[in-house]
């Protein structure tokens, strides 16, 4: 009931989540067919459409600190990021024996390091619980360590948006030290399986694209409840006069703290989602061009409507996987002119031109 | 509905401002600043400025600009930090050892010179989150209007006559409704002080003369400070007059007595 | 082992035949006859007597001698050259060059000299060349004699530094006769040339007092060379901190070049450019294609890049600001977005029509070699050039903002458009000729690092967040701010390298920089004012 209420003025969340629903239904069956029929899914583009909605929860919890409280942030690659490690690194532990050195308990790449112990914070990584834990808890701590030390000093804007993107390029740059003990240059990969089952079986690939899809559903709902409640009201405020809010009584900085922390966590899940799913995790995730990149998808698709942020990450993220099969050479042109279309001529994204048409027919009416 | 409203045997329970606690008022002074300087790159805006305000009265500030009257209102707020000086509210409240969101939950709320709302809300919804009552996270998160608040709201909205356009966005209102709006989220504080910049900009003759009403009814439950270069509007306030300038009280006194001092012409005048 | 063989040799052959030497020279048939004796002090006279003889050959035979090539022909008894060839061995004649014919080796007879003789030898000939007119050799005559301190190099050195007019000659040879006391058998002597040579910074002197310190026999003398071992330590690890601030100025200059302009578009502006770092790339390319233009003039082609690459960079950054930014002012979040973009575009601009890897770019004569100024400080002349490129930049920079008109219209619009543009300022052509400007400034830098890194089209993601890093610890706004920003970010950098390594100190600096500005928002030299407050 309460989610009815919810979605009572959220037109685009409700095709969102009915869409999303269908396809999750819809997903495993056509997979199921048999492959020589029309409709049959191969275990590939499940694979891929996971990966999309793993996107796209990154680019719902990009939206809500961007869209509803102003927040650039050029870091979430980095919380998304730290959210794949920490799940990169139950998959290795995961391995075993059946590593190229055999050895049970540490990674090949600390073998040939000629490490002989495991370091203290890989302990633990062998439990599934621990590691998902860790996945929402390390991005949320360094979001909230770094988020209590900016905002507190009232740093806003695009001085914000800069130390964000220094703070994930420095975590790339020490995440490509071997000394780390996170695999350095090669980062994570050679998974084997996952809670036992095997990570190439299609059961697992199907299991983890509804997981993903079912995590988005969540987030989406959750982001929903937040921006629903006076907080997100008072979020909205201080994107648009935070001054204001500050005068009113609120504490801008605990608000920003709070919500930017829980987007940070949403950011880890969809990172510990993604990295099963492409079986690999390296420092190149923390580069600047994926935050910025995530930032896009959320233009594009419309800010502060949460469904267009997922519009926009699956669609440009199909545009990519277009192009490089293609036109490899053509991608990046067609994402850097993305960039310029969409900021220029699309300040509301797709979201915005859908509200405006309904807009108009409702006028009509 | 306005006349009915701004009746000044009618006193709204709201409009009892709340008991602050601990706030000792028994010297009947609710603001003192004291030898308050500061100095923005080597410029003077406050100098050695003494300052006080008795509890329930309505003081205008005037003076020509860049005499200190909106920074002395950033300084009360806790937006600017003076180089020395004192200031406190009541007894109890160090104010120059508190933020802003502490200071105006002791109770003092502030209108702009620049009406400021919150644009992408409703005017509802403005109102709402100006109103009084714990403002931390999680009580934000769960909030929900009882009756009570919403009838309270009702009869602000009323107040400011702005009913009709309660699900409108404040964006989407004229200067003076903005301005009015403040007004309004000034009254949810429920504060028991008022520093309200330049209300009566932007405003029709009418829509002075609904402020001038409403201010002059608040006081006496609310201390309040408005800052105005209106000089009708003030001489309608009918209250006690500091002159400001180049950053320091130049006299207080009534609006006749002010206009008739020779330092304050010459000040307004030039030399 | 083999030294000792040849000495054996040499005696037991001297002992079966007493062949004299004849040469036609009678001093000469003398000294010989000496060198294939026993007495090897009297082989040393007789050295001297060759050295002193002034024969033309004199100073040939005796490197004969230490070169182990010169012989005695037994039957003609003549002075050979012998050159081995194959089972036997080619000899000439070494005073008149004829050449002999083929010797077995039992014909030609060695002149057996010792390690003691050898060095001998070789002091000799240093003593000769000391007497050369040429002061090429007469310097490397006492090099060599400082890097085999003896103690009786003093002697010979001495009557000779009076007489000599080359300064670095001189003053070598000084250094020589400090070193040599410092081999002196009276511990006196000892003392006192070790406080002489305190605080030299030769390495020869620090090892020798090295030695002293752990073998001298006299306690005195070792207790002053450990006292100036230290000192001379000290001052050898002042200079490693001299170097290390100059590798920081260097490398904080490299800083300031590529952030400068930034400072210009970012600062007064208040347009954040994160294409900026592809300016600089293009400033970059503009010089490689002029030196494929001008493939034998390195020097010329660096010099034609720098107003080019201003150029190049300059217009397309006019483009960027006409084209897009102009559109986006006030709203600087997606101006971070579209400049992104173009920055996207740009990159794989250069990777479709040049090249997806790097490519090389030559340095210029004058910006290779090193400027020694003593033998643990030199100064490498690229780092120099760029220290100097960047001061005469940001000096270029500051003097058309403050003292040209275009200076003066782009202060005014960064600090009040309506009111510049109401009085007569066109706004929108300042706009884009600032851009332009600190566009062209990032090109010039381009210029600068292709010299110091490589070309490629990820140089300019390279650099755009430590620009940015600089930008903002020296203070949007201040040009002055970049400066400082840039020059102590780059001297932090390089003094923490060693501590933590290269990458771990661009963390830990990335780090200090986000702290500072939780601590100072606006950098180090904020813009002041209650303009900025609101």
């Amino acid at each position: 009931m309460g989610l009815l209420r919810m979605l009572k003025n959220d037109k685009g969340g409700q095709i969102f989540l009915g869409v999303l629903v269908a396809t999750l239904i819809a997903v495993p069956i056509l997979h199921a067919l048999p492959t020589d029929h029309p409709l049959h899914l191969s275990t590939y583009m499940v694979t891929l459409l996971g990966k999309y909605l793993t996107y796209a929860l990154l680019a719902v919890a990009v939206d809500l600190v961007w869209g509803y409280l102003g927040i650039l942030s050029l870091g979430h690659a980095a919380f998304f990021a730290l959210g794949g490690y920490a799940m990169g690194m139950y998959l290795m532990r995961q391995i075993g024996e059946r590593g190229v050195y055999g050895d049970p308990v540490l990674p090949d790449f600390m073998v040939f390091l000629n490490w002989t112990e495991l370091p203290w914070f890989w302990h633990g990584f062998d439990m599934f619980w621990f590691a998902i834990l860790m996945a929402m808890c390390l991005p949320g701590l360094l979001a909230l360590v770094f988020g209590w030390l900016a905002f507190r000093s009232r740093v806003t804007g695009v001085y914000l948006s800069i130390i964000t993107q220094a703070l994930t390029y420095a975590l790339m740059l020490a995440f490509f030290r071997n000394e780390m003990g996170f695999g350095g240059n090669n980062g994570l990969t050679d998974f084997k399986d996952i809670l036992g089952f095997s990570l190439q079986d299609d059961g697992v690939r199907v299991g983890l694209f509804i997981a993903s899809g079912l995590m988005l559903g969540l987030g989406y709902l959750a982001c929903r409840v937040i921006i629903q409640s006076r907080l997100g009201r008072v979020a909205v405020a201080i994107r648009d006069a935070e001054d204001r809010t500050r005068f009113i009584g609120y504490r801008v900085e605990r608000v920003k703290l709070a919500i930017f922390t829980f987007s940070a966590m949403l950011a880890g899940i969809a990172g510990a989602l993604y990295v099963p799913q492409v079986g690999i995790i390296n420092p190149s995730e923390f580069q600047p061009l994926n935050s910025i990149e995530v930032v896009v998808w959320v233009a594009m698709g419309g800010r502060a409507t949460l469904y267009g942020a997922v519009i926009g990450a699956i669609g440009v993220n199909y545009a990519k996987t277009w192009f490089t099969g293609a036109f490899p050479d053509a991608w990046l042109f067609a994402l850097g002119a993305l960039f310029v279309f969409v900021t220029l001529f699309l300040p509301r994204g797709i979201a915005g031109l859908f509200k405006h048409s309904l807009l108009r027919k409702r006028a009509k009416v | 509905m306005k006349s009915g409203l701004l009746q000044r045997d009618r006193v709204f329970d709201f409009m009892t401002p709340k008991k602050v606690e601990g706030l000792d008022l028994k010297h009947g002074t609710v603001l003192y600043m004291e030898d308050v300087s500061v100095t923005f790159e080597g410029f003077k805006a406050i100098n050695q400025l003494n300052f006080y305000l008795n509890t329930g009265e309505l003081r205008c500030v005037i003076g020509p600009n860049g005499a200190g009257k909106t920074t002395m209102m950033d300084i009360i707020t806790g937006k600017t930090r003076p180089d020395t000086g004192s200031c406190w509210f009541g007894q109890k409240y160090n104010l120059l050892q508190m933020d802003e969101p502490e200071i105006a939950q002791i109770g003092i709320g502030r209108k702009f010179q620049k009406p400021t709302v919150f644009e992408q809300h409703t005017v509802f919804e403005n109102l709402e989150l100006a109103m009084a009552g714990p403002k931390t996270i999680w009580s934000t998160f769960v909030a929900k209007l009882n009756g009570e608040q919403r009838d309270q709201l009702d009869q602000i909205l009323a107040m400011i006559c702005l009913t009709e356009e309660h699900s409108r966005l404040a964006g989407l209102l004229s200067h003076g409704q903005k301005q009015w709006l403040e007004i309004g989220m000034l009254l949810m504080q429920n504060p028991l002080m008022l520093l309200v910049d330049e209300p009566a900009a932007g405003m029709t003759h009418q829509e002075m003369d609904r402020t001038v009403d409403l201010l002059t009814s608040l006081a006496g439950n609310h201390s309040i400070v408005v800052v105005e270069h209106d000089m009708e509007f003030v001489r309608a306030l009918n209250s006690r007059v500091t002159v400001l300038h180049q950053g320091a009280v130049l006299m207080e006194g009534s609006m006749d007595a002010v206009q008739k001092d020779e330092r304050v012409v010459e000040v307004y005048l030039g030399q | 082992m083999r030294i000792l063989t040849i000495i054996f040799l040499g005696l037991w052959l001297n002992s079966a035949y007493a062949a004299k030497v004849n040469t036609g020279d009678a001093l000469l048939d003398a000294a010989f006859d000496t060198l294939l004796g026993r007495d090897f002090v009297a082989k040393e006279q007789a050295l001297n007597a060759i050295a002193q003889s002034g024969h033309a050959k004199a100073d040939v035979l005796i490197q004969g001698v230490l070169a182990g090539n010169l012989k005695l022909e037994k039957q003609s008894r003549r002075l050979v050259f012998a050159e081995k060839q194959g089972r036997q061995f080619l000899a000439t004649d070494a005073l008149n060059g004829d050449v002999l014919g083929e010797f077995k080796k039992r014909k030609l007879k060695k002149f057996a000299i010792n390690n003691k003789l050898r060095r001998f030898i070789r002091d000799l000939i240093a003593t000769q060349n000391l007497k050369s007119p040429d002061p090429g050799l007469r310097l490397r005559a006492v090099q060599v004699m400082l890097a085999n301190p003896a103690a009786e190099h003093a002697a010979r050195v001495e009557p000779l530094i009076h007489a000599e007019t080359d300064e670095v000659v001189k003053s070598t040879m000084q250094r020589v006769i400090a070193l040599s006391h410092l081999n002196a058998d009276d511990p006196k002597l000892r003392l006192r040339a070790i406080h002489q040579v305190s605080g030299s910074l030769d390495p020869s002197v620090r090892n020798q007092l090295a030695d002293l310190t752990a073998k001298d026999a006299s306690p005195e003398v070792k207790a002053a060379a450990a006292r100036a071992l230290a000192q001379i330590d000290r001052r050898i690890a002042w200079f490693g901190h001299l170097e290390t601030l100059f590798f920081g100025i260097s490398a904080g200059s490299v800083l300031v070049l590529a952030a400068i302009g930034l400072a210009i578009t970012f600062g007064v502006m208040g347009v954040i450019n994160m294409a900026h770092g592809e300016l600089i790339m293009l400033g970059a390319y503009t010089t490689y294609l002029i030196q494929l233009v001008l493939p034998d003039l390195p020097g010329l082609s660096v010099l034609l890049a720098i107003p080019a690459a201003f150029a190049v960079s300059g217009l397309v950054g006019i483009g960027i600001e006409r084209g897009v930014i102009r559109f986006l002012y006030g709203r600087p979040l997606e101006t971070l977005l579209a400049t992104f973009g173009i920055s996207l575009i740009l990159q794989q601009l250069a990777r479709t029509l040049i090249s997806p890897q790097n490519v090389p770019v030559s340095n210029p004569d004058f910006m290779s070699g090193l400027w020694q100024i003593n033998s643990v400080f030199a100064l490498t002349y690229n780092r120099l050039y760029i220290i100097l490129f960047c001061l005469l930049v940001f000096a270029a920079l500051f003097f058309v903002l403050k003292r040209t008109r275009l200076g003066l219209e782009v202060r005014a619009v960064s600090q009040n458009r309506t009111m510049a543009r109401a009085m007569g300022v066109r706004s929108a052509r300042v706009d884009a000729l600032t851009f332009g400007l600190g566009s062209g400034i990032a090109g010039v830098a381009g210029v600068a690092l292709s010299q110091l890194t490589n070309v490629g089209p990820n140089l300019g993601q390279a650099y755009i967040v430590d620009s940015f890093m600089v930008v903002v610890f020296g203070g949007v706004g201040n040009l002055w701010g970049t400066l400082v920003g840039g020059l102590s970010l780059g001297i932090a950098n390089k003094f923490m390298e060693p501590w933590v390594g290269a990458v771990m100190a661009k963390i830990l600096i990335l780090v200090l920089v986000i702290l500072f500005i939780q601590k100072r928002p606006r950098g180090l030299f904020p813009q002041k004012g209650r303009a900025t407050e609101h």
